[in-house]
């Protein structure tokens, strides 16, 4: 990084990292889409913003930075196809392809025709391997570096640099195609994109591991990520329930953790720490997500979600619509997790013993033997009937499997209040 | 671009068969991917009893031996070499196959392409 120089410098620095945010994934779409070779794409576009780094301090941000950047970039991968007799033939074709399309007609804004859409369905392709799909996304269309993306996901930097490698590799060698799908197409791929952003989204929302509870960044990227495919494709009304579903999960940030970074359960938040206008956005595109067809399972989540963050407070909460919304999600998409989720709105509508009956109709699948918050519900069902030792149990069952740190911690506090000699 | 389809029948019933497909479904397959224009190779194999392993060990030494035998999934019964513009294609001609059905999977592979 250069020093904090004139004022000019450090306005035309802020201007590149604001174009290197938000420019970053057209950029490097377009250039995919032009070369056909991430890596190519992504060398030339590190290339052309060291190149605005240089000459923006001295020459002035241009008009139209999004263009000059494309245009330098794409010159500099015509001289490394140049260089590289390998790709003369190549070369030839793009510029035939070129001469055709006249210079790419421009786009109503800044000039960069916006090829996000196909980057996004490239980089969740069902054909490369599932772990690899969202660390992709962050590189590639989040723009993050891979010591970045290695954070993002606790992993070692050689290990994720290893696996970005790999699934480069596939998509050129095996030549998954950057494209968007078809309209027929898009109901069975839509969703593995949704998917790899929910899953960045829900790692950053409950760390599966390691010593904080959330990790805001990486939540908070899904959400830019969500917007962008949502500005994307208006139309899909899972994408705008996606959106919503974050939106009215993550408004509840601040209330999540007490100050000593421990977790708040929902019904003892407070709710004066949410965030109203994150809620407002999230509702609206609830609605939205709702409205014209069949409701998809993002979209009843979604609505489930602003039912909680819509009430004053726990008790307050529409118990009766939000078991009605599970019995719709349980329709669309059958799940433990969900009739687990089901079974504890049930308790809180009909009492504790409606919802205990449900859990134990459930303990037998195995999918749930090794989820925490089954044996968590199932303690705090068993605590509110004053089955005290058996809640103990569930609490040491669920102890056992919880990964993060303050998911340890509060459940040690809750066993020692309930084992504590003395009135309660 | 080229890639192999390579088929791993499915269980096989008593007149060896695989499940979900017919000869029939076979032939118009075959008669499908010959009329597309995209049929570089394709050949089915004989029944894996008459499959011969042959070993050079370091030493020079050829070990022929019976077999090998697989459980019935992981029987290759034939293969396609297609040539389509990309995966998304191949995988589109996979899984029209008759043999990616009843328990089969196609693998698909991507030929190496060592010219320019």
């Amino acid at each position: 990084m250069p020093d904090e120089g004139t004022g000019e410098e450090s306005r035309a620095n802020a201007s590149v990292e604001h174009v290197f945010r938000e420019e970053r994934g057209r950029l490097l779409a377009a250039l995919v889409r032009r070369f056909g070779d991430l890596d190519l794409a992504e060398d030339v576009t590190s290339e052309a913003i060291e190149a605005a780094l240089a000459r923006w301090p001295i020459d002035g941000v241009p008009e139209r930075p999004g263009a000059w950047l494309l245009t330098t970039a794409r010159r500099r991968a015509v001289d490394r196809l140049r260089r590289d007799q390998a790709y003369a033939a190549r070369l030839a074709i793009l510029q035939a392809e070129a001469e055709r399309e006249g210079e790419a007609a421009p786009a109503e804004d800044g000039g960069l025709p916006d090829e996000r859409l196909a980057l996004f369905f490239t980089c969740a392709h069902p054909a490369l391997a599932a772990e690899d799909r969202g660390a992709l996304t962050l590189r590639c269309l989040a723009g993050l570096t891979t010591p970045e993306v290695a954070r993002a996901f606790l992993t070692p930097t050689a290990t994720m640099a290893q696996r970005i490698v790999r699934a480069k590799k596939k998509i050129s060698r095996a030549r998954i195609p950057f494209r968007v799908p078809a309209s027929d197409e898009l109901p069975a791929r839509l969703p593995g994109v949704l998917q790899v952003l929910y899953s960045l989204f829900t790692e950053g929302y409950v760390a599966s591991s390691g010593p904080h509870l959330q990790r805001a960044d990486l939540a908070e990227e899904a959400i830019r990520l969500a917007r962008i495919l949502h500005r994307l494709l208006p139309g899909e009304r899972e994408t705008a329930g996606l959106l919503a579903l974050m939106l009215l999960v993550h408004a509840r940030r601040a209330a999540r953790t007490g100050p000593d970074g421990a977790l708040v359960l929902l019904a003892d938040q407070d709710r004066a720490l949410w965030d109203r206008p994150m809620i407002d956005e999230g509702a609206a595109l609830t609605v939205q997500a709702l409205t014209g067809g069949p409701p998809g399972p993002y979209g009843v989540q979604a609505a489930i979600a602003a039912l909680h963050d819509e009430a004053a407070d726990a008790d307050a909460t529409d118990w009766s619509q939000i078991v009605a919304l599970y019995d719709v999600l349980l329709a669309v998409t059958p799940s433990p997790v969900i009739a687990l989720n089901r079974a504890v709105a049930v308790a809180m509508r009909d009492g504790p013993q409606a919802g205990l009956d449900l859990l134990d109709a459930l303990a037998d699948d195995p999918r749930l033997r090794r989820h925490h918050p089954f044996f968590v519900a199932r303690a705090e069902l068993l605590t509110r009937l004053d089955r005290v030792p058996e809640a103990v149990t569930a609490y040491r069952q669920a102890l056992d499997l919880a990964g993060t740190a303050p998911d340890r911690a509060h459940l040690l506090r809750k066993i020692d209040a309930l084992t504590r000699p003395g009135p309660p | 671009m080229k890639y192999l389809l390579l088929i791993h029948a499915g269980a096989a019933d008593e007149s060896g068969a695989a499940e979900g497909c017919t000869p029939d479904d076979w032939m118009a397959y075959d008669k499908q991917v010959r009329d597309a224009g995209i049929l570089v190779a394709g050949e089915s194999l004989a029944d894996l009893v008459t499959a011969t392993m042959v070993r050079v060990g370091p030493d020079g030494e050829r070990t022929v031996t019976d077999g090998p035998f697989a459980e019935t999934r992981e029987l290759i019964g034939g293969f396609y070499v297609i040539d389509v513009p990309d995966l998304d294609v191949a995988l589109e001609w996979a899984a029209r196959c008759p043999g990616s059905r009843g328990g089969g999977a196609i693998v698909v592979r991507p030929i190496a392409d060592f010219g320019a």
